[in-house]
Parts: structure tokens; C-alpha cells; sequence
């Protein structure tokens, strides 16, 4: 953390430069033999040295790409450069109508995140999207996500600022030689923010473009609550930096060696990882699209290799745990249940110690603190009645008390067999094996 | 006993024949005696010292080890943080801060026991080479008080001349520590760039800035500098090697087949000739003694004062940018009606003075858009030559020599308006920052014109500092022995 004291000094986070280099490799970029840190300099408060420490014309990664899948369809993100840099600490203005800077009655800063690593990833333009741009910048940021999170860069949480994009849009006319004057809008900080905002810029833009009008390039800001943009500062009056070589750190010259080790290490990607779980898995895009942004994704494959059918532990994780999550406010991982808790339950399912219904309550018992998957079927007594003796005596007395249901499946209305076997749930409080009494109530009606 | 060295002191307060609380008020009461003439502190602690002088006394009895300087006091630059002082850099953007930490220098200071007797005086964030910049008080030279004690460093270099400490600590990012030595009739050494930590040491120009000790001779200049030097990781342009065996090289003067260059041109036009006398003295004394001297040109060392005016400034520019009235120091203007940007602004124009503003615009300049190339850029280039100049010389010679400065100290006020007669001052020391090699000024006798002090400049190939005191040493006991005494001893009694 960087409170700019006189005197103090920058040391490069050796870390950093090893998870710059993962994301260059991971995004099929030219790592740099040597590059330098430069210095940008502006003046604001919540920068605490008034200049930050970035890189200028020596990024630590170059010339890569990022493949992306909109409708079937793969487009190919180049990636210009990644450069690391140095956060600035957080200003919030009080005060005013938009919670910008102009109009604020006074402003708070919090130096906590300045001076933490930062990387910054710039594409080269994206050409020809055409109506597909907003779509292809969303599939771009969430893939990128997705990259970043798998290589354990960051834990990329937008909400909280962990991830932020900048987005830039221009217009050409179909043909045309040269790229439209293109709009930068910060800071849209979410994915859904990032396609809202391609979206209204193309729009907008377009409209100039059709009355006759310039583009102006300026940085733009999003507006969350009806996805518009709005000017910022204009590049017309902006800033001279006067970036110069960092004279505080020394050069960085990650040795090829160690580019190769960390290269070595690198961990299954995003794209590789959801071809093989698809097909493993037997899901449909739909499906997986689904199990990827409920964050179940890892968990699932947990519960899997902890000995779970993969239908299975999906179902668990994706309806009766998503629920909790939800009802909780929490993100999935959150919970306090582990895969292998889930695999366990599951095994107890498969071997019919219990149904679906007391397997909830397990789930329930877990989630609620009680102890581990087996400590709760104790403790609360679940477990499957299969006695036949005693399930025999029930179906005869659920028999009796429903002639109704019980004739109609005589006559050979199988489907009423429902209405028997839920009378058997109801009076075992659930413990009956539903399975075996549907069988036993077929068997006595003479319909097997 | 303030008159004795540093190595003596040490060593009497070693065998108890004194303590370090009796030597330390010693050099109080002498401040308390001279500083209303010398003006070299901004901030005596005379409490703290004492109790820093008692926990070296106590921790002796307790018969910890300790290192030759521990218990000896020492003026401590007031560029340097220090968490139980005020750290202004004669600086009014900075009146009244005391820094949460220590720099790594003060670190080490009192880890090897030396007793801070308080902050001196400088040129406003280093910048000026008499010490008139400084915002709070002009300094004297102790052996003329109506003239200048070289600076940045001035006030260290007036309070070991005026024997209120014995030591002192400087920084030198264009001869602010030679300069003042020279002016002063003491030592004064820069050691190689990154020989000795910049943590803590409030910036100025980064890639140049470099602490170094002061003291009335070569070996307790050799002592100080083995006790703050050395590897820091908190530093990224620290070396991480052993230090030079520096102390070794100061009892060890001896210059006999050592191959000695001086500087061609560092000569002529500019320097005053008592100066050139006294210098030219020095070498036939080389001769006498067994070095083999010839001359040597570096042509490029004629750029450095124009590009040091260029990378100075550029570097400066930035590391000052932080004083904006946001988290410490002075805010002017916040009355509840006013912008950041506004009172970073009005802060700004008032807490800094005439040089340091000079600098910063002259830098911002030579960074903007569109000039970086013909200035900064073309600066760096220059850089890159004197190098070449200073390795393309030590493949003929082992050390070069020139005399430290051109001139004598010079009155107060003379200079003050013509910041070019000043900054001309630094004309033989800049080349060594520019390359980061090692330098040392040592004296060599009084100028004819007007009886001040001469310095003789010896440069050393980077991580060869243990060479500027080895030759250091044989000059001084050459021309002690030809004085029959130090140079000190000649100057007028306080």
C-alpha cells in the first residue's frame, strides 16, 4: 500500500511479474527480454505520489490473441499489449447528482488498493463485428474472465473492482480504408455493462454519423441505470503525461528459462477445459453456459472426481445449492458445504440408504451447521425404510384407507399408483423408499 | 575533546575512559557555543542525544559488542526521515513533519551506535550549492563567517568544520557532499551509486542521489561509510554486493605505482588560480610519492553540467509532485470554498522556494510532449558518453583527479541571483553522478587569494571506492606532514 511518504521507495512484486507473464503466456503474447517501468505524470489526490507507475513503450507482454465464441462463430481478439502497472487508491465523491468529481460537496479517498499490481490488457481493434460488436466485446471480457481466474491472476470481481474495463468503439462505413474516430468509456464495470455500452455507443455514434456529424474522441462515462454514455474529459484538452524509464526500479529481464518454468505450469485454459467437460459430461451449451456462470464449474468437477456421477453432483449444485446461494446472498464456493461433503450424500443416494427427499434434508442439515453428511443422517434419524415387512403393512393400510386410487389401478390406471405412494411418504414422514413401495402396491394390485 | 577525531572518540568511550553521554554533551554545549555564528542545525535534539548516548553507555555495560563509531555523535542530514525528529528538507511544504519511519541510513546510524545530535541545514530539497536555498536560515563557513559552506550538504559540512560533530551525514546527486567538503577544508565522499541506500532519503533526483559520509579525515570518513553503506532490498538500484573495503584502504595510503589521470579538462578559464595552484601541487606530491600521472581527456565530461541541468530537474519535477497538500505537510487554502486542485495548487506556490520552482518548470519542460527528445532524451545520450569518457579512462589509469570545485567558498548573497555562477560550482563533481562512479574531496591546502580551503577530487571506477581512500589517505598524511598539523587547525577560532 502506497501512501507516497518522502522518502519511500517502489520494489517490484516479483509475484506480479510471474502472473504478468502467465496471462502474456495464456493469451499467446511475446514476452519481453527486458523492459523498463515508466513514470505518468498527473496530479490527482487520489494518487499519492501525483505519478503513477506503469509501462510505457516497453510492455512486459506482446502480440498475442484470445479466440472468442459468439453464435457459433470464432472470433480471434488480438491482444496489443499487457503492461503492468501500479492501482491508484479509490475516490468517492460525496455530495452532488452523479457522484462525479464536479458538483461533489467534498471528496473521501481510500489508499488501500493503491500501489497493489495491476495489469493492463489492450487489444488491438476488432474489426468487422458489425452488429455482433457488443456481443463479441461481452464474449471477449468474460472469456478473458474466465482466463484470468483460471491462472489464479486475481479473483476478477468486477463488482468490487478487481476487474475493470475500458471500452473503445469507432464506426466505419462498409469499405472504407480508414477507422472512424473512435470514443473511450471507463471504467464499465460490469459484463453486462461492458455489451450495454458497445451497444449504445454504436448507436449513438451511428446517429452523429447519419445527421452528418464528427465523432469527437473523448473518454465517455457509463451510466448503469439506463445504459447510456456520457462525454468525460476530452482528448482535445488532455494531458501530457511526460512519461520517462522509471529511475527507481531497475529493469525487468525475465530470464527464458523462466518463462519456459512458468509456461510448463501453466494450467488447463478456459476453452480446453469446457470442450473436455462437455464432452464428458454429455451438456449441451446451454447447460455448460449455465454451470459456468452459476460458478459451478470447479465444483461440480470436485464432486466428480470425489466420486459422484457427473449428472448427479451438476444436479445438486446447479438446483438445490443454487437455491441456498441465492436465498443466502452468497456466492456458490461460499457455502459451507464442500464437494466432498455433496460426493457423499450423492453415495449415500446411490446406495439407497436415501431418497432425494432425505437427501435434502441432509443437504439442509450440512448447510445449517449440524456436521458432516453421516453426523446428520444420525442425527436426524434419516434413513430409508426398507424393511419390507414393515413397508408391506403400510401399503396394505394405504390400500385400504384409498379404494378409490387403489381400484382405479386394478382397472389398470398405473398412473394413480402416485397417489397410493405418496399416502406411503406421508405416513413413514418421508423414510419410506418410494421405489420399492410403488413396486409393492403394483405388485398387490396385480399391475406386474 | 570535541576536537579529537571520531576514530579516538570511539575508542575512548571503547575502553571507558569516557562515555558516550560526557562526548555527547561535549558537542552540545559546543553547538550551544557556535551554532548562533555557523547556523548548521534546523533541529538540535539535544534531549533525544542524550538518551540515545545512555543507551549506548547502558548496553556497553551490559557488555554488548558494539562497533568502533558507537557512541560517537553525528549530525544527521535533514534529508534523511527519522521518526523521532522533523524531517523538512529546508523545505516549508514539509515544516513540522515528523516521518513514521526511519530512513535505511538512519537505521544503520544507530545500529552501530552513533548518536544523532540533530538535523542540519541544506539547499531546499538539495537543490543549490551554498545552502542559501534552504527556507528557515543561511548557514556560515566556519573558517570565514560572511561566506558560503558549499552545499546542499552546507550544514554538515559548516557543524564538522565548526566541530559541533565530528561526523555528518550528506547527500550528493551533483557534488553536494565534495562541494561543501572542499569549501570547508574537510572530507566529503560520494560512494558508488547504489553503494549506499536511498530509502528514506527524501528525493531529489533519483537516479543520481547518493548518501555518503563527512568527516575531518579520511579514515573517519572510511568508518562512517562502512557503517551506513551496503545492500538494502528496500532499494531497488542498491547493489547488492559487499561493501569496498574502505576502512582497510584509509589505513593503508599509499599511491606508490598507481597509475593517476587528471582531467584535462578541468582547467583554464573559470578557475580560480590559487585553486589550480594548489592542485598542481598535489600532483608533483602524487609524483613524489610513486604514482605515474598523466593526463587524460574526457571530452564529453564538458556536457555534463548542461545535461545534469536536464536529467536533474526532469526527475526532480516528478518526485516533488507529491507534495500536494493531500496527506502531510502544508495546505494552504482549504477553506471549505476552494478545489484540490486549487489548494495543491496554492500549497505548492507557497511552500516551495525561487530554485526549487525553477527546477520543477524547467524539468516539466524538458519532459513535455514534443521536447523529450532534444532535452531529456539528449540528455540520457550525454550520460551514456560520460560513462564511455570514465571507462575509456580507467582502462588507462586507476584513479582521476581534478580539484573538487573552481573556486574558494564564495560570499553569501554573491551568487544568489545568477543561478548559472552557481550551478558552475558543481562543474568537475557532476561527470561522477552522471556515470554513478565513486568520488571523494579531500583537502589539499589554502587558496593564495584569500586563505580558504582547497579540495582535491579523486574519482574511482564504480565499486572501486576502496581507491578514493586509499589515495585520500596518502595525501593527507603527505600534507599533514608537510603542515605539520590538519588544514582544520588553521582556521580562525570560533
Amino acid at each position: 500500500m502506497c501512501l507516497g511518504l518522502p522518502g519511500a521507495l517502489p520494489v517490484v512484486n516479483e509475484k506480479a511479474i510471474e502472473f504478468a507473464i502467465r496471462i502474456g503466456l495464456a493469451l499467446n503474447c511475446e514476452i519481453a527480454e527486458w523492459c523498463r517501468f515508466a513514470r505518468k505524470n498527473y496530479f490527482y489526490p487520489d494518487m499519492p505520489k501525483d505519478f503513477q507507475i506503469s509501462q510505457y513503450d516497453e510492455p512486459i507482454c506482446f502480440d498475442g490473441y484470445l479466440d472468442v465464441e459468439v453464435e457459433g462463430e470464432t472470433y480471434r481478439i488480438g491482444i496489443e499489449r499487457a503492461h503492468l502497472e501500479e492501482d491508484t487508491g479509490k475516490s468517492t465523491h460525496v455530495g452532488g447528482a452523479t457522484g462525479r468529481i464536479h458538483g461533489a460537496d467534498y471528496s473521501l479517498v481510500d489508499y488501500n488498493r493503491s500501489g497493489i499490481p495491476l495489469i493492463e490488457i489492450v487489444t488491438k481493434p476488432i474489426e468487422a463485428t458489425e452488429e455482433k460488436a457488443p456481443l463479441v466485446a461481452r464474449a471477449y471480457a468474460t472469456e478473458l474472465r474466465e482466463l484470468v481466474r483460471a491462472l489464479g491472476a486475481s479473483d476478477v470481481r468486477m463488482e468490487e473492482g478487481s476487474m475493470r474495463c475500458d471500452v473503445n468503439v469507432s464506426l466505419m462505413p462498409k469499405g472504407a480504408a480508414e477507422w472512424g474516430t473512435r470514443t473511450e468509456t471507463k471504467n464499465v464495470n460490469s459484463l453486462r455493462s461492458v455489451e450495454r455500452s458497445v451497444r449504445f455507443e454504436v448507436e449513438r455514434q451511428a446517429g452523429v454519423l447519419d445527421a452528418g456529424g464528427r465523432i469527437v474522441q473523448e473518454t465517455r462515462h457509463f451510466h448503469e441505470g439506463d445504459g447510456s454514455t456520457s462525454p468525460g474529459r476530452s482528448k482535445e484538452e488532455a494531458q501530457d503525461y511526460r512519461y520517462f524509464p522509471e529511475p527507481d526500479l531497475v529493469p525487468v529481464a525475465p530470464s527464458r528459462a523462466w518463462v519456459e518454468e512458468i509456461r510448463a505450469t501453466l494450467p488447463e485454459l478456459p476453452a480446453a477445459r469446457r470442450v473436455r467437460v462437455k464432452a464428458a459430461w454429455s451438456l449441451t451449451d446451454e447447460e455448460l453456459r449455465d454451470v459456468i456462470n452459476a460458478g459451478a464449474l470447479d465444483l461440480i468437477e470436485e464432486t466428480v472426481a470425489a466420486g459422484a456421477a457427473p449428472g448427479a453432483a451438476r444436479k445438486w449444485w446447479m438446483n438445490e445449492l443454487s437455491r441456498t446461494a441465492t436465498a443466502r446472498g452468497v456466492e456458490l464456493a461460499a457455502l459451507p458445504i464442500t464437494a466432498a461433503q455433496v460426493a457423499r450424500i450423492q453415495a449415500l443416494v446411490d446406495a439407497g440408504e436415501l431418497n432425494d427427499k432425505l437427501a435434502r434434508k441432509v443437504f439442509e442439515g450440512v448447510l445449517a451447521g449440524e456436521g458432516t453428511p453421516d453426523e446428520v443422517v444420525a442425527g436426524r434419524g434419516l434413513k430409508v425404510v426398507s424393511d419390507e415387512g414393515a413397508l408391506l403393512a403400510l401399503v396394505d393400510q394405504v390400500i385400504a384407507e384409498n379404494a378409490d386410487a387403489a381400484r382405479k389401478v386394478r382397472d389398470g390406471k398405473v398412473a394413480a399408483a402416485g397417489a397410493l405412494v405418496g399416502a406411503i411418504m406421508k405416513a413413514s414422514r418421508g423414510q419410506a423408499d418410494a421405489g420399492r413401495a410403488r413396486e409393492l402396491i403394483l405388485e398387490r394390485l396385480g399391475q406386474s | 575533546m570535541i576536537f579529537k577525531t571520531a576514530a579516538e572518540l570511539g575508542a575512548l568511550i571503547a575502553s571507558g575512559e569516557t562515555t558516550s553521554v560526557e562526548v555527547t554533551r561535549a558537542h552540545l554545549e559546543r553547538i550551544e557555543q557556535v551554532e548562533g555564528r555557523v547556523n548548521a542545525f534546523l533541529h538540535v535534539a539535544a534531549e533525544r542525544a542524550l538518551e540515545q548516548a545512555a543507551d549506548v553507555d547502558r548496553r556497553r555495560a551490559e557488555g554488548e559488542e558494539l562497533g568502533p563509531l558507537a557512541g560517537v555523535p553525528i549530525a544527521h542530514k535533514d534529508v534523511f526521515t527519522t521518526k523521532d525528529m522533523p524531517t523538512t528538507c529546508a523545505s516549508k511544504i514539509l515544516e513540522g513533519w515528523v516521518p513514521p519511519y526511519d530512513a535505511t541510513v538512519t537505521e544503520r546510524l544507530r545500529a552501530a551506535g552513533l548518536v544523532i545530535l540533530g538535523k542540519t541545514n541544506m539547499d531546499e530539497f538539495a537543490m543549490g550549492s551554498s545552502t542559501e536555498n534552504s527556507a528557515y536560515q543561511v548557514t556560515s563557513n566556519p573558517w570565514d563567517l560572511t561566506r558560503i559552506p558549499g552545499g546542499s550538504s552546507g550544514g554538515s559540512s559548516a557543524a564538522v568544520a565548526a566541530y559541533e560533530a565530528p561526523l555528518a551525514t550528506g547527500t550528493d546527486t551533483g557534488g553536494s557532499i565534495r562541494q561543501p567538503a572542499a569549501v570547508t577544508g574537510i572530507v566529503g565522499m560520494k560512494p558508488t551509486y547504489g553503494g549506499s541506500s536511498r530509502y528514506g532519503l527524501v528525493a531529489f533526483a533519483s537516479s543520481l542521489d547518493t548518501p555518503g559520509p563527512f568527516a575531518r579525515n579520511v579514515l573517519d570518513a572510511a568508518l562512517l561509510h562502512e557503517a551506513f553503506s551496503g545492500y538494502d532490498p528496500r532499494d531497488s538500484t542498491s547493489v547488492d554486493e559487499a561493501v569496498p573495503p574502505v576502512v582497510a584502504a584509509a589505513r593503508q595510503g599509499d599511491v606508490a605505482g598507481l597509475r593517476v589521470g587528471v582531467v584535462k579538462e578541468f582547467a583554464g578559464e573559470g578557475y580560480q588560480s590559487g585553486v589550480l595552484n594548489r592542485f598542481n601541487e598535489t600532483v608533483e606530491l602524487l609524483e613524489s610519492l610513486g604514482a605515474k600521472v598523466v593526463e587524460v581527456s574526457c571530452p564529453a565530461f564538458t556536457y555534463a553540467l548542461a545535461s545534469y541541468y536536464l536529467i536533474a530537474p526532469s526527475e526532480a519535477s516528478s518526485n516533488l509532485a507529491r507534495f500536494d497538500a493531500m496527506r502531510y505537510g502544508l495546505r494552504v487554502g482549504d477553506d471549505g470554498t476552494r478545489s484540490a486542485e486549487e489548494v495543491m495548487a496554492l500549497t505548492r506556490a507557497a511552500g516551495f522556494g525561487p530554485e526549487v520552482k525553477r527546477r520543477i518548470i524547467l524539468g516539466t519542460y524538458a519532459l513535455s510532449s514534443g521536447y523529450y527528445d532534444a532535452y531529456y532524451g539528449k540528455a540520457q545520450q550525454v550520460r551514456t558518453l560520460i560513462t564511455r569518457d570514465f571507462e575509456a579512462a580507467f582502462t588507462q589509469v586507476d584513479v582521476l583527479i581534478s580539484p573538487t570545485t573552481p573556486t574558494t567558498a564564495f560570499p553569501i548573497g554573491e551568487r544568489a541571483d545568477d543561478p548559472m555562477a552557481m550551478y558552475l560550482a558543481d562543474l568537475c563533481t557532476i561527470p561522477s553522478n552522471m556515470a554513478g562512479n565513486a568520488a571523494i574531496s579531500v583537502p589539499c591546502g589554502l587558496a593564495d587569494e584569500d586563505n580558504l580551503p582547497v579540495g582535491l577530487q579523486i574519482m574511482a571506477p564504480a565499486l572501486a571506492d576502496d581507491r578514493c581512500y586509499r589515495v585520500a589517505a596518502a595525501v593527507e598524511t603527505a600534507l599533514e606532514s608537510r603542515w605539520s598539523s590538519p588544514l582544520l587547525t588553521k582556521a580562525p577560532a570560533l
